[in-house]
């Protein structure tokens, strides 16, 4: 079977005054439009461009581009046809082969609406309590079910063309009708890549966001407002959904938590920047994760609310360290009706 | 075969009955070990609790003409406390006491039966400011037995074999006789295990228990920081792995710096993943080693061909564990808990072809495979381990994991390698091998020091 092919219209950028995907970049330097839209068009006409190799794989063009034209999936196919590698090789092989799949995988008691705990077993910690009463155990969970976009991440679009009709075919093969996505990376899979690619999916993603929203709701007489300040951290795949941001303040909202109104917060937000690390070193990535922990510091957080348990686990710490209680936004649902945090720092505390 | 009530009595008069047995179920457990080597059952099970206890035995034993086998947590699994020709096996569990730790000169001076999970607990405990070189081995391995096998662990990369850290010993020679070996000879200081004397602990380490009884050991100790860290590099190209494990050991800031190689769990297929193990007292030095790693290797990543992988702390935990869990788990892969290596020590250099060949081998043995590799000293060789796993209940599969050992150990030979902890088979090829000066001296010593050829006999049996 051919693989799925990106659809790119050229016209729309064409069309661009504001070259947005590599104006508002947070980590290549365009402020000059005209250069931003020469080196754009050397990447559509597939010629060799700084931007191939300044990527950082943020994902935030995705977002940036008011056409919804995909310019950072452009960018990754380029990547791969120029075997321009964003990581180390033995980086890539790596990721490559830790998530094929290989027939090992978990199926809950799985109904028409399901949890989807992607390939990360964190969430099996997080998933616990009330919020989840009467589909925790409706889940799937390995490499069958992995959406495959870290793979934008290493240049390798083909594998996500190669996995992700498979997974979708998983899904659809449990009779699920809908997907909640406990990983928004999934999500973003489902609604922004798999259409870009012309994959269809025949069942409705859910942001777990969207759920914890409407279970916080019916929950509303056990909720204890928190009363706290929270620095939020995006993460790369919410690139892919910016949609379903408002979500953040809804639950904020419904949990009495003011979000901090910070630099690197929406459009601006900073990666946590682990992958930056395997890619660029650690004088970038460290760079990075300084702006973004000194700036909640600055604009007075309290909590910093987790989206990503890579992020997480490249943050949480670091947050600590400075103060900053870290925690996952089903944590924080939780912390409001009274139940124990699943993600904690002393669980992942190594022996010293 | 000394197999008469006399030296049961006897036995029994010395340690007391409920440390002495004849039994047939202790004899069937005392047969064997967790590798490949075939059992036998010696005829008694001994326990001593004392110095004075073993020195009776010993006496016996010569008196009697009956074998003696020391052992430790008998984990070596090359078969080295198979009582060959049965007699006695001599369990030192019980001489367990942990004598004295010199904080000022760093060391400590354990009986033969302490052990490194012991050692680890009552540091940790007593003098958080000191560790010791702690092996991949099960936490009751003991220290003594690991010496004698010249072990390594996690601070050889700076300090060579876990046998080079030895600063004293007390033995009870084949005759019976008590003495002590090293500084604590003339002094009450156990610093050196040698120098400024002749170093005499040559002829008890390595020697698998034909020499003598290690009753007590001095073991040097070392600084342990507050924190510690792992930087784990990756490259899918082989001839780089020697490459970057100098180059780490060049830094001088790393204490461990382990290779591993295996095609399973997936994530481990294609690529060598290389541990750089770091400490520090402060955040600071932390982080100013860890940027001394990344220089050290800085082209190669920038040439892509060498990675490192953010650990999260799942991944993190186990690596940073001592011991390393990840060697009892691959014990059980093939499912059935069999498990061996051989494990050639030889120059760095030797990685790509030694990973090759431990490929092309599993592969032709329809075997499952890994490879730990440990730097020691600073880049004076490494131990490298052609490991398999089998199931014991598979006698197919372990017949053709006992082939595929003795071909990898005959291949490190022939490259110029030399085999650790090796077993009887593997000892007469080592000795086929040897200068056969060496060897006659080896012979001179053993006839010295044993007349009567009591200790372990069939190990390092000189023709």
């Amino acid at each position: 079977m051919p693989l799925a092919k990106l659809q790119f219209d050229t016209t729309k950028c064409a069309a661009c005054e504001a070259v947005s995907c590599l104006v508002g970049c947070q980590y290549m330097d365009f402020r000059d439009t005209d250069e931003a839209k020469k080196e754009w068009q050397k990447v559509i006409d597939n010629q060799d461009s700084t931007v191939l190799r300044s990527c950082t794989t943020c994902y935030a063009c995705e977002e940036y581009c008011p056409f919804g034209n995909h310019p950072f999936y452009l960018i990754v196919e380029r990547q791969e046809e120029k075997g321009i590698l964003p990581a180390p090789r033995p980086i890539i092989t790596m990721w490559i082969n830790q998530c094929q799949p290989v027939g090992k995988f978990i199926v809950g008691k799985v109904e028409e609406r399901a949890l989807s705990y992607c390939f990360l077993p964190h969430l099996y910690a997080l998933v616990k309590g009330k919020l989840f009463d009467g589909i925790a155990w409706s889940g799937i969970f390995g490499q069958e079910f992995f959406c495959n976009a870290v793979y934008l991440h290493y240049a390798r679009a083909s594998i996500i063309k190669d996995r992700l009709p498979m997974v979708v075919e998983n899904i659809k093969n449990q009779g699920i009708k809908e997907l909640v996505c406990l990983h928004d990376e999934c999500y973003g899979t489902f609604t922004s890549l798999a259409s870009a690619y012309g994959i269809d999916v025949p069942f409705r993603p859910v942001h777990y966001y969207e759920y914890l929203c409407d279970r916080l709701r019916e929950l509303k007489d056990v909720i204890k407002p928190l009363n706290i300040r929270a620095a939020y951290q995006r993460n790369c795949s919410a690139r892919l959904c910016p949609q379903t941001d408002h979500y953040v303040d809804d639950i904020f909202g419904l949990l009495g938590v003011e979000r901090i109104k910070r630099r690197y917060d929406q459009e601006n937000a900073l990666c946590c920047a682990e992958v930056f690390r395997m890619a660029k070193g650690p004088a970038f990535a460290d760079d990075v994760q300084r702006r973004n922990l000194e700036d909640m510091v600055e604009y007075g957080a309290e909590y910093c609310v987790f989206n990503c348990p890579a992020c997480w686990d490249a943050l949480a710490d670091k947050a600590s360290d400075r103060g900053i209680e870290p925690i996952h936004m089903i944590d924080l649902c939780k912390l409001a009706i009274g139940e124990e945090q699943g993600l904690r720092l002393s669980e992942s505390g190594a022996e010293v | 075969m000394a197999t008469t009530g006399t030296v049961y009595d006897a036995l029994v008069a010395i340690v007391g009955k409920d440390f002495v047995s004849d039994r047939k179920e202790e004899r069937y457990f005392y047969a064997r070990d967790g590798g490949l080597m075939p059992p036998h059952e010696p005829d008694f099970v001994v326990l001593p609790r004392t110095r004075e206890h073993v020195q009776e035995i010993v006496k016996l034993a010569n008196r009697e003409k009956v074998p003696v086998v020391p052992q430790g947590a008998g984990l070596a699994l090359t078969g080295l406390v198979i009582p060959q020709r049965g007699g006695i096996v001599l369990d030192m569990k019980r001489m367990d006491s942990i004598l004295e730790v010199n904080e000022k000169a760093r060391y400590v001076i354990v009986e033969a039966g302490v052990t490194h999970g012991a050692l680890k607990n009552h540091l940790q405990k007593h003098h958080p400011q000191l560790r010791h070189s702690i092996p991949d081995s099960p936490p009751t391995a003991t220290i003594a037995a690991n010496a004698v096998i010249h072990g390594q662990g996690r601070l050889s990369q700076q300090h060579g074999f876990n046998s080079d850290m030895v600063s004293g010993l007390e033995v009870v020679l084949p005759t019976g006789e008590l003495c002590r070996i090293g500084s604590c000879s003339v002094s009450p200081y156990w610093f050196s295990k040698g120098p400024p004397l002749p170093d005499l602990s040559g002829l008890f380490l390595g020697w698998f228990g034909t020499t003598g009884i290690i009753t007590r050991l001095g073991l040097k100790l070392y600084p342990c920081k507050k924190m510690r860290d792992v930087m784990l590099a990756l490259t899918d190209r082989a001839e780089l792995v020697p490459e970057i494990m100098l180059r780490l050991s060049h830094t001088e800031l790393v204490e461990d710096v382990v290779a591993a190689a295996q095609p399973l769990p997936l994530r481990f297929r294609d690529t060598f993943w290389i541990m750089a193990y770091i400490t520090g007292d402060t955040q600071e030095e932390l982080e100013f080693k860890r940027k001394a790693v990344w220089d050290a290797l800085w082209d190669l990543f920038e040439s892509r061909d060498v990675g490192f992988l953010s650990l999260p702390p799942a991944m993190k935990g186990p690596l940073l564990s001592m011991p390393s869990k990840d060697t009892t788990r691959f014990a059980d892969v093939s499912k059935g808990g069999g498990f061996q290596y051989a494990g050639p020590i030889a120059p760095i250099e030797k990685f790509p072809l030694f990973v090759s060949k431990l490929e092309e081998v599993a592969t032709r043995h329809k075997l499952f495979y890994s490879s730990t590799s440990r730097l020691i000293g600073a880049g004076h060789c490494m131990m490298f381990s052609f490991s398999f796993s089998f199931n014991r209940a598979n006698p197919d599969e372990m017949a053709r994991a006992k082939t595929a050992l003795d071909e990898c150990s005959k291949f490190a030979l022939e490259e110029g390698g030399v085999l650790w902890k090796a077993d009887i088979d593997e000892q007469k090829l080592l000795m086929d091998k040897m200068d056969p000066n060496t060897l006659a001296l080896m012979k001179k010593i053993r006839k010295l020091l044993d007349p009567n050829g009591i200790m372990n006999p069939g190990n390092w049996e000189i023709g």
